[in-house]
């Protein structure tokens, strides 16, 4: 099973390519988004996405409004921000929203692995939780 | 520019100009309307008043001469009824009859006579040889004879001299008589030569046929037949009272009043010249012009000076307005840049990123086995941290410029002023180097934090070290900044040991746009701006400086007051 089954979303194509390839050989399962709006597609369609990692600054539905969506819509899906300087502030902000954690670009790959790993454990635990409280459900109407 | 100064020139010149002809236009008007309506309705009013006057002294006089000539009249007729045509006959008595009176009236009485029915002078008592003398073809015989009494116009008669005469008609034993006496004229003319009225005021006295009865003082402004002109001239009236304005022989305005005399025989005529007349209103009229030409002249200077003082206020406060205008667009010019410079930092860092990325493929990709052999694998991963290394740095220089072009942040927190100021100096040292410019510091360690917003202090420490760095620029030197905790405030002093700032510039360098920089370099607004936000703290922003020696700069911050029981509650007057 891969580390992590992750979301790229970011605007500059280039970058998402690269980093699909670095990640892919990292052995994470990249998807990948150019939008905001795209993004919550590509969420409805693979439902086993966990971790998203989510450029700030981006042209129409920025950062902020895509986080504050998927955590409406998907609420287990866990989001790594990524933000130029300028936007630390918008990133504190998304962190309150429920976003997992923030990272500056350009970002080095094993401290961006390890977030990832970070938000797919904790995605994988809540979702366990839930498994076992449903479990538990069951049992107890059974008996 | 010329261009432009050659319309303001205009501009306020035509300003002025108007300024100038409102102010005239709205103070002149309204004093010459009401001087004028003044001067009309006390013209008016000493005209009426005057004639009146006029009126009142020749209706006086009229009496006076009426009483006087029926006094006379009253005295021959009562020698007449007292005495007998036989008694008065006798010349020695009419000569005492003549003494007495003269005795008692002075010589108004000249000569007395004793007429009978044939006009023949019976007896005669006077200085001149009339005995015998006959009056029967003579004018006021005639007329004396048709009725009571008669008094005669003036006339030569058989003496040669002007005179006149009263003649009052008795009876005695059917047969009429007439006691005459002659008027000496000088007498008579004394009555009227008296009456005077201010300079140029006489009187005369004229007949039915416009022959003088007196003489009169000066020329009489009037046509031939004064009591016809001045008759036919009032027709109107059937006052007593004929006033008529007649210009003499030398073209001046003279005033005649007329009132008639011995039951309209004669007429009493009053000249005066009008000059005379209205003397005090000339005079009045004098006055209003040259308080008028005066008050205007008054006016047109203060307006002069007045529009001159206000256009030169209204040019300087367009010149301030112009001067405050460019700054507010450099101002706005430096946001931009800002803006600008932030912009540009974001939209590197993502480049930026995609190489470091894409380098970061490349060391992925060299891990294979295929390249482990390679001989310049050790040569690829070399390049490869460069391009980590720079594409750090790429990010070191964005991250600065965007966290100094970053909108300023009023929000007050706890800075420690020493780390601020660590990296305000790392920000400048860039600068400072090229200007072989050295940082010194000697920072207190235990420095307290203080309650400020982190971003204007960096405004403020900024402005103070590029103050100091512009100064020192040329010949390079030393920056020393220390910090201190002194009683309940925090001091820093920005020292340094350039050309200084000269005395006369030390009370103004805090002033709003006071820049000894050339044009275009400096706003003068970062002191003010720097003095503000201390200000703002409750602190205190000092300078010292000795040219050529040394410049300090110390800043006082007061540390909060609720700092010993800190609760996170607002602070209170901190704002002062």
């Amino acid at each position: 099973m891969a580390i992590a089954n992750v979301l790229l979303v970011d605007d500059e194509v280039p970058f998402v390519e690269t980093m699909t390839k670095r990640l892919n050989k990292r052995d994470l399962q990249v998807s990948t988004a150019f939008s905001g709006a795209e993004a919550l597609e590509k969420l409805g369609k693979e439902r086993n996405v966990e971790v998203v990692i989510l450029d700030v600054k981006m042209p129409g539905m920025d950062g902020i409004e895509t986080l504050r969506e998927i955590k409406r819509k998907y609420p287990l899906v866990e989001v790594v921000m990524l933000t130029g300087h300028a936007t630390v502030e918008t990133a504190i902000e998304g962190m309150k929203l429920g976003a997992f954690d923030y990272l500056m670009k350009p970002c080095d790959m094993d401290i961006l692995i390890s977030k990832v790993g970070g938000a797919a454990a904790r995605r994988r635990e809540q979702e366990t939780k839930i498994v076992e409280a449903r479990i538990k459900e069951i049992t107890m109407r059974r008996a | 520019m010329n261009q432009k100064n050659a319309t303001n020139v205009a501009y306020y010149r035509s300003l002025t100009r108007n300024i100038v002809l409102v102010v005239i236009a709205v103070s002149i008007t309204p004093m010459i309307l009401v001087s004028g309506l003044i001067l009309y309705l006390y013209q008016n009013s000493y005209r009426d008043k005057t004639y009146a006057y006029l009126g009142e002294v020749v209706q006086k006089h009229k009496q006076n001469i009426d009483s006087f000539l029926k006094e006379r009249l009253d005295d021959i007729r009562f020698l007449t009824r007292t005495f007998t045509f036989e008694e008065l006959s006798e010349e020695s008595f009419l000569q005492d009859r003549l003494f007495t009176f003269q005795e008692e009236f002075g010589p108004v009485f000249v000569d007395l006579g004793v007429v009978n029915e044939r006009g023949i002078q019976v007896a005669y008592a006077g200085p001149f040889k009339l005995g015998r003398a006959l009056y029967s073809e003579a004018d006021w015989f005639k007329k004396a004879m048709s009725r009571e009494y008669y008094i005669s116009d003036v006339f030569l008669g058989l003496r040669g001299q002007p005179h006149f005469i009263i003649a009052v008609k008795e009876n005695w034993k059917g047969q009429s008589w007439i006691l005459r006496a002659t008027i000496d004229f000088v007498a008579f003319n004394t009555l009227v030569e008296n009456i005077r009225i201010g300079l140029t005021g006489f009187a005369f006295i004229v007949n039915k046929d416009g022959e003088f009865q007196t003489k009169p003082l000066f020329d009489v402004a009037a046509s031939k037949n004064i009591y016809l002109d001045l008759l036919h001239q009032d027709k109107a009236g059937d006052k007593e009272v004929h006033i008529v304005e007649r210009y003499d022989a030398m073209g001046r305005k003279n005033i005649l009043v007329a009132d008639s005399l011995k039951g309209g025989d004669w007429l009493l005529v009053c000249q005066q010249s009008y000059s005379d007349a209205f003397a005090d209103l000339k005079k009045a009229l004098r006055w209003t012009i040259l308080i008028n030409v005066l008050g205007g002249l008054a006016i047109l200077t203060m307006a002069f000076i007045l529009s001159g003082r206000i256009v030169k206020r209204i040019a300087r406060a367009d010149q301030e307005k112009n001067k405050m205008d460019e700054q507010i667009v450099e101002t706005g010019k430096l946001a931009s840049i800002g803006e600008l410079a932030a912009g540009i930092a974001h939209e590197i860092n993502n480049p930026v990123a995609i190489m470091v990325e894409e380098a970061g493929w490349i060391g992925d990709l060299l891990e294979e086995e295929e390249f482990k052999e390679s001989s310049n694998l050790e040569e690829f991963n070399r390049a490869l941290k460069q391009i980590r290394t720079q594409g750090k740095r790429c990010k070191d220089i964005t991250y600065k410029l965007l966290s100094f072009a970053r909108k300023t942040d009023p929000r007050e927190q706890d800075v420690q002023l020493n780390e601020l100021l660590d990296e305000l100096i790392a920000l400048s040292a860039q600068r400072a180097k090229y200007g072989n410019i050295t940082f010194k510091t000697d920072f207190q360690e235990t420095l307290p934090t203080v309650m400020v917003s982190q971003s204007e202090m960096q405004q403020v420490f900024l402005n103070l070290i590029n103050n100091s760095v512009d100064a020192m620029e040329k010949r390079g030197g030393v920056i020393e900044i220390k910090t201190r905790l002194q009683g309940n405030e925090v001091v820093i002093e920005v020292t340094d040991n350039g050309p200084g700032i000269a005395r006369a510039n030390l009370g103004r360098i805090f002033n709003p746009f006071f820049t000894t920089k050339p044009v275009g370099k400096g706003t003068g607004l970062g002191l003010s701006i720097c003095y503000g936000i201390i200000k703002k703290y409750g602190g205190k922003i000092e300078v010292h400086s000795v040219p050529e020696v040394e410049t300090t700069f110390r800043v006082k911050i007061p540390l909060p007051k609720d700092r010993p029981d800190r609760t996170g509650a607002p602070r209170a007057g901190s704002e002062n």
